[in-house]
């Protein structure tokens, strides 16, 4: 359910008011608002499939239908405009049969096992459905029979419960531009379809998972490496190591309960200690470590005249769209792997040498609040050990079921630490979690490094929080160094454009494929909307604030891991290690 | 560049100066080709620079248009009311039974696919139906088989 | 060259598809054959309406009209009249009432007609301009052009009344003032030529045989509301009016009746043909501008209106066919004359087709309030085979639904309402009593099945519902719920769905469930079809698996 937002109060108090009649009550509403937006200010939340924040409307499922007075029809509130003197009632009996009919029209065309969907409990349909007392489906007939496309290494599309609100294609189209999905055939035969019809695997879908946190059903969800890992850990021979991305530990609790926003390392920890892994570690560590390999990275390439502007390379999804249409891009983007890569191949190497076990019996596993891992650590570039250097991948949400199912409550946890080595971060590998961190942190390291002064300042403060496109300028040794960050494929496609077109003056740009960073990943928990996305922003920072370090530089096991193993930074090891490539992929 | 690609650009090139001619290229790609295979949406695709899924929901979303192989002469039989009160379901059953197939099949020469349409705007000639673009109308057995045979040859 | 006769053969979709191009083969074979190539020329000519059947010829100046014809008989009509000068009376067109054929120029072929848009069809050649402009075409461009402002344009169609005939009614000149009015350099005047409603074919007949009077009416409202571009959005099953319309436009252009500076005026418009590609929603008029657009023809949210934001998001009027080309007599003959046609509150002629189980099939034009009676019974000769009349189709089937007792209602846009009908585009699918309304009904349905954009629950799932109802009543397998479940989602339809198309879909079931309660009851109740056209027995059907 949409809240008010800041912006919609902003409205109302800068727009003139008009006074309409909701239900019969006199109220003010802002000019221009539609008749959906006046009834939540008014505290009716009147119901939706096919509208969804941030998108254009639809205005198709027809759920969300008033009556006005003098109109002979019921009008759909998404995208009807309030006017003066309208009459609205939003739950007469015609209004209340025409959404009853609505969603029993839309449930004799849907598999109706909810206990055998991914989203069963988190579900558009099925509140709907119980909200409005649906008991029978007057209305039954011929239904469509699907093949599930299992194809992509990330997303599982299921057309059979899918019902046509068309929010995976906005958001595919609008928010990421990637447009791997759109509508075809027409009428009862309209489906969502990947591109000419293509499985989706096959397609220019960058396995961002957005499309999933858009989707009301369980008609697309992640692949899921639950079963794998099960069998890892209850695999007496597998030596199973858990590394967790940075966006997980304060998204995690939403699913026991606990407010969006919530930090729960420490519960997070001892959690997934008694689920069965044999260490606990954290991809922050590998964060750090991504710092270290890339601000070098960064400064070789300012000090040799190398190509700028530098971009970063943490977000897959981000990666597979950059290969799909801007493959002239490539050299710009950085060679340093993902947090997760660098982790799952210092792991297989350096730590299975400290401990004396052999690699292949080793499981490396990461909780990730995304889906585009999946693809990632299957790639044929992410095997540095000799073996594939992450074995499986879960999303937040898939990794709380799997503590539910063993009966674990997240928030009756005590609070624990992470293992050692690979457990030891900073705040700077604590912020990759929200839009601007990696930015943020590079800037921190990259400034002491090159000036050899201490960083008084450390916040970043104009990289943060939630506008498309963000911009700064560092002076670094006299220098003027311009950094941008994006996040959403649609604004980051605003900064390439300008990149490509050789009128970009940055030297540094940091992209994430998702919204909000990895804390609006597409394998975080459901519902992930504008308003949890800042709260679980405020929660990355806080954790920032909270560690006594806060450079990544400054991390101990990271300097010990140079010493130990990997040598120079951008060093031989580190880069057949730590560094990959990129291939160019078919544009349509 | 094979035969098709080329093809395509001559037809891409005349439409140059339009505005969105999405819609009037495919129809012209499948007049020539006959239907629209889906390597030349992808090939429009990319020369047009719209996603190729929004050219597949294009494509898709039209009776005439067709991205599977048809045959060489689509026989679209008239089903709406004018044409159906004077008796379009014989024509139809006449057409299956002389051609062997249903309707959305093609001949295993591949010289016809028959399908079933909306109105073809011929009702003063119902029951009608359309051979690519030539419309036949107050059909009976006889007169269908004459059709037929015409085409045959 | 100076020919002693010309031979008009009707040339359009209808008769082509009863074999015109190949009698129109044979005569100039015929004509060859006996030297007379020199002497006698060959012409193509469009409908005449439901007056003379198809295929016809015309041979002039004698003013002989031989209709049917068929490629036997042209043989002796070349050698006997062409040749000898003799008529060949068994082929003769015997007109209304046996009247004499060779009366039939000047015209008036019915008593009932009054011809405004039909003004040129059959008459003249449609592939040369000379003809459209022999009778006075192109005159109400000029007049415009050098006698009228934009506003008084605007005015002179606003006092005709003329309302839009493709269905809605609403009156044109608003549209073209509220277009004209709207904000914007960039405006764009379109024809709606997509004719999808079953059972219509008077745009395609205007288009083949008069299509400059189209061209001549959007350059009228290109110059009222300041638009230089038109757009003629045509379904891709009028091939022939495709092609009469691209020659049309190359010779208006040759002429300087199109293109740049208009008769040596400062104002410039031309015309370009988008051709559909087999979607019925295209008619919604916003459906058809994303269709212009490249896209997927589905709806759009109304409002803003097109006046506001049309094609390409920029001012746009859309008109029909036939509302085009009401517009360059109304400018010639003034706004009085058009009122003095027709009812008082529905001015002008309306072009129906009559199609279905009636013995004269075609089109006719006649006053606006001319009863369902006068239409059916002696325009149309009445009911073929002497049955009797179970319902007309007014508008196809998203229109209205006439009853027998409805007969005697005058047919305009504001009478039908009252009936809960609708006149709609002006087809007349007249159904005889033999037919099964159960049967009926479910073609109704499947077509609406079938043309569904499915981009809103109400129509995408509600068609498919009310076609497998009807489907189980049709096998005996309906109950009496059934029969409120069919009302149920009508209404429910009607209220809820997204578009004209979704909303409109129920009408004709809604209407039939009331006045046919009988025979819905006789096949639910007794599981029987009292006109022995349903099955009544059920088949099984495999199920499929399909992959997207």
């Amino acid at each position: 359910m949409v809240k008010v937002t800041s912006e919609m109060r902003e409205k109302a108090q800068t727009v003139s008011l008009v006074t309409i009649y909701l239900d019969g009550r006199e109220v003010r509403v802002p000019e221009g608002v539609t008749l959906l937006e006046a009834c939540r200010m008014e505290g009716i939340h009147v119901p939706t499939l096919c509208h969804f924040e941030g998108l254009s409307p639809w205005g198709g499922c027809r759920m969300c239908v008033v009556e006005v007075e003098g109109q002979p029809n019921l009008v759909a509130s998404c995208v009807t405009q309030v006017r003066g003197g309208m009459r609205i009632w939003t739950s007469s009996k015609k209004v209340r049969e025409a959404r009853k009919t609505n969603l029993e029209l839309l449930l004799s065309n849907h598999p109706l096992d909810c206990q055998l969907c991914d989203r069963n409990g988190s579900c558009e349909l099925q509140s709907l459905a119980y909200q409005f007392g649906i008991r029978e489906i007057r209305f039954q007939g011929e239904r469509k029979v699907y093949e599930v496309d299992q194809s992509s290494p990330s997303i599982k599309r299921d057309p059979n419960r899918c019902i046509l609100c068309g929010r995976c294609v906005r958001t595919c189209r609008e928010i990421q531009t990637v447009c791997a999905i759109d509508f075809a055939n027409r009428g009862f035969e309209t489906v969502i379809s990947p591109s000419l019809g293509l499985p989706l695997g096959e397609s220019v879908c960058v396995n961002c998972g957005q499309c999933i946190l858009a989707c009301p059903t369980g008609a697309l969800s992640e692949v899921s490496h639950v079963e794998m890992v099960w069998d890892a850990i209850n695999d007496p021979q597998k030596f199973v190591i858990l590394q967790t991305a940075p966006a997980v530990r304060v998204s995690i609790g939403e699913p026991f309960g606990l407010p969006p926003g919530t930090v729960t390392t420490g519960k997070m920890v001892a959690a997934f200690r008694r689920l069965g892994f044999d260490r606990v570690f954290d991809t922050n560590f590998a964060a750090d470590l991504t710092i270290i390999e890339e601000g070098h990275e960064f400064i070789a390439r300012l000090q040799q005249g190398g190509k700028l502007p530098l971009i970063t390379s943490c977000s897959p999804g981000w990666i597979k769209f950059m290969e799909h249409f801007y493959p002239e891009l490539m050299e710009n983007v950085s060679t340093c792997k993902s947090p997760q890569q660098m982790f799952g191949a210092v792991a297989k190497t350096y730590y299975a040498q400290k401990l004396g076990i052999d690699p292949k019996d080793m499981v490396v596993v990461s909780i990730m609040p995304c889906t585009a891992k999946k693809f990632e650590c299957q790639r044929d570039e992410m095997r540095a050990s000799g073996f594939q250097d992450v074995d499986f991948s879960l999303t937040t949400r898939e990794a709380a079921r799997m503590l539910q199912e063993k009966g674990i409550d997240l928030k009756e946890m005590p609070e624990e630490d992470f293992d050692d080595p690979l457990g030891i971060s900073t705040g700077a590998a604590a912020v990759f979690g929200a839009t601007g961190g990696v930015m943020e942190a590079a800037l921190r390291s990259v400034y002491e490094i090159l000036t050899g002064k201490t960083l008084e300042k450390v916040d970043f403060y104009s990289v943060r929080g939630m506008d498309g496109v963000k911009e700064a300028t560092v002076e670094i040794n006299g220098m003027e160094i311009h950094v941008a960050v994006a996040h959403g494929l649609g604004n980051a496609r605003k900064v390439l454009d300008e990149v490509k077109a050789g009128r970009s003056k940055y030297h540094f740009i940091e992209i994430m494929a998702c919204p909000g960073g990895c804390i609006g990943g597409g394998g975080q928990p459901i519902p992930t909307n504008l308003e949890i996305r800042m709260k679980r922003i405020e929660a990355i920072y806080q954790v920032d604030r909270s560690l006594p370090l806060r450079k990544s530089h400054e991390n101990p096991a990271i300097k010990r891991l140079y010493e130990e193993f990997l040598g120079e930074p951008n060093g031989e090891r580190a880069h057949h290690l730590l560094h990959t490539h990129y291939v160019p992929r078919e544009r349509m | 560049m094979s035969l098709v690609y080329q093809d395509v650009e001559a037809v891409i090139a005349k439409y140059r100066e339009e505005k969105t001619p999405l819609l009037c290229i495919l129809e012209e790609v499948q007049e020539k080709w006959g239907y629209l295979p889906r390597d030349v949406l992808g090939y429009i695709a990319q020369r047009l620079e719209i996603p190729s899924s929004t050219v597949y929901g294009v494509a898709t979303f039209y009776a005439f248009l067709e991205t599977k192989p048809v045959g060489k002469y689509v026989i679209r039989v008239c089903r709406s009311a004018p044409c159906h009160v004077r008796g379009a379901m014989n024509v139809l059953e006449t057409l299956k039974k002389e051609l062997g197939i249903r309707e959305g099949e093609t001949t295993r020469d591949g010289k016809f696919t028959l399908e079933v349409t909306s109105c073809l705007g011929v009702c003063g000639v119902a029951p009608a139906m359309m051979i690519n673009d030539v419309t036949y109308g107050n059909l009976t057995e006889d007169r269908i088989r004459e059709v037929l045979a015409f085409y045959r040859d | 060259m100076f020919y002693r006769a010309h031979v008009l053969v009707e040339m359009t979709s209808g008769s082509i598809a009863l074999g015109a191009a190949q009698l129109k083969e044979q005569l100039e074979r015929e004509i060859a054959r006996l030297g007379l190539q020199d002497e006698v020329k060959v012409l193509e000519t469009g409908s005449f309406g439901a007056a003379i059947p198809s295929p016809f010829i015309a041979v002039y100046p004698d003013n002989i009209v031989y209709a049917p014809v068929s490629v036997q008989h042209v043989r002796k009509i070349v050698e006997e009249h062409l040749l000898k000068g003799r008529v060949v009376k068994e082929l003769l067109f015997i007109g209304e009432r046996g009247r004499d054929v060779t009366a039939f120029i000047p015209l008036s072929p019915m008593a009932k007609e009054k011809r405004v848009v039909l003004r040129n069809c059959g008459l003249i050649d449609p592939l040369n301009i000379e003809e459209y402009i022999a009778r006075d075409g192109y005159m109400a461009l000029a007049k415009v052009l050098t006698e009228m402002t934009p506003e008084e344009v605007i005015e002179v169609v606003k006092r005709s009344g003329l309302q839009g005939r493709g269905g809605a009614g609403f009156p044109t000149g608003l549209k073209w003032e509220f277009t004209r009015r709207a904000e914007g350099e960039e405006k764009y005047i379109v024809c709606n030529a997509d004719e999808g409603e079953p059972g219509t074919f008077k745009d395609r007949l205007i288009l083949e045989g008069d299509p400059h009077s189209v061209l001549e009416a959007m350059a009228i409202a290109g110059y009222a509301v300041g638009a230089r571009e038109g757009y003629i959005y045509v379904r891709a099953e009028y091939p022939q009016s495709i092609r009469h319309l691209e020659v049309a436009i190359v010779q208006a252009r040759e002429r300087g009746l199109l293109g740049e500076r208009i008769l040596g005026t400062s104002f410039s418009f031309d015309v370009k043909i988008r051709r559909g590609a087999g979607a019925y929603v295209c008619g919604e008029e916003t459906a058809l501008l994303e269709s212009i657009e490249g896209k997927r023809g589905e709806p759009r949210v109304k409002p803003p209106y097109p006046p506001q934001r049309g094609l390409w998001g920029k001012p746009t009027v859309i008109n029909n066919v036939e509302t085009l080309a009401n517009i360059p007599p109304i400018i010639l003959n003034g706004p009085e004359w058009f009122r003095g046609i027709g009812t008082p509150t529905c001015p002008g002629t309306k072009v129906f087709t009559l199609t279905g189980n009636v013995n004269t099939l075609g089109l006719v034009e006649v006053p606006m309030g001319i009863t369902l009676r006068e239409l059916v019974f002696e325009i149309g000769g009445g009911i073929r085979g002497g049955h009797g009349l179970k319902l007309v189709q007014t508008g196809g089937p998203s229109g209205g639904t006439m009853t027998p007792d409805l007969l005697d209602v005058p047919m305009a846009f504001d009478t039908l309402p009252r009936y809960n009908s609708a006149l709609g585009s002006g087809a007349l699918t007249v159904i005889d009593d033999t037919h099964c309304i159960v049967d009926v009904v479910r073609n109704f349905a499947e077509f609406f099945l079938h043309e569904s954009c499915g981009k809103c629950t109400p129509c995408r799932v509600g068609n498919r519902r009310i076609v497998d109802i009807l489907e189980r009543i049709a096998k005996g397998l309906g109950t009496l719920e059934d029969l409120e479940k069919l009302s149920y989602l009508g209404h429910y339809m009607k209220a809820t769905a997204f578009c004209g198309l979704g909303q409109a879909a129920p009408n004709p079931l809604l209407r039939c469930l009331e006045f046919f309660r009988d025979e819905f009851e006789a096949h639910v109740r007794e599981k029987r079809c009292p006109q022995g056209i349903c099955a009544m027995k059920p088949q099984a059907q495999p199920k499929k698996t399909l992959r997207v």
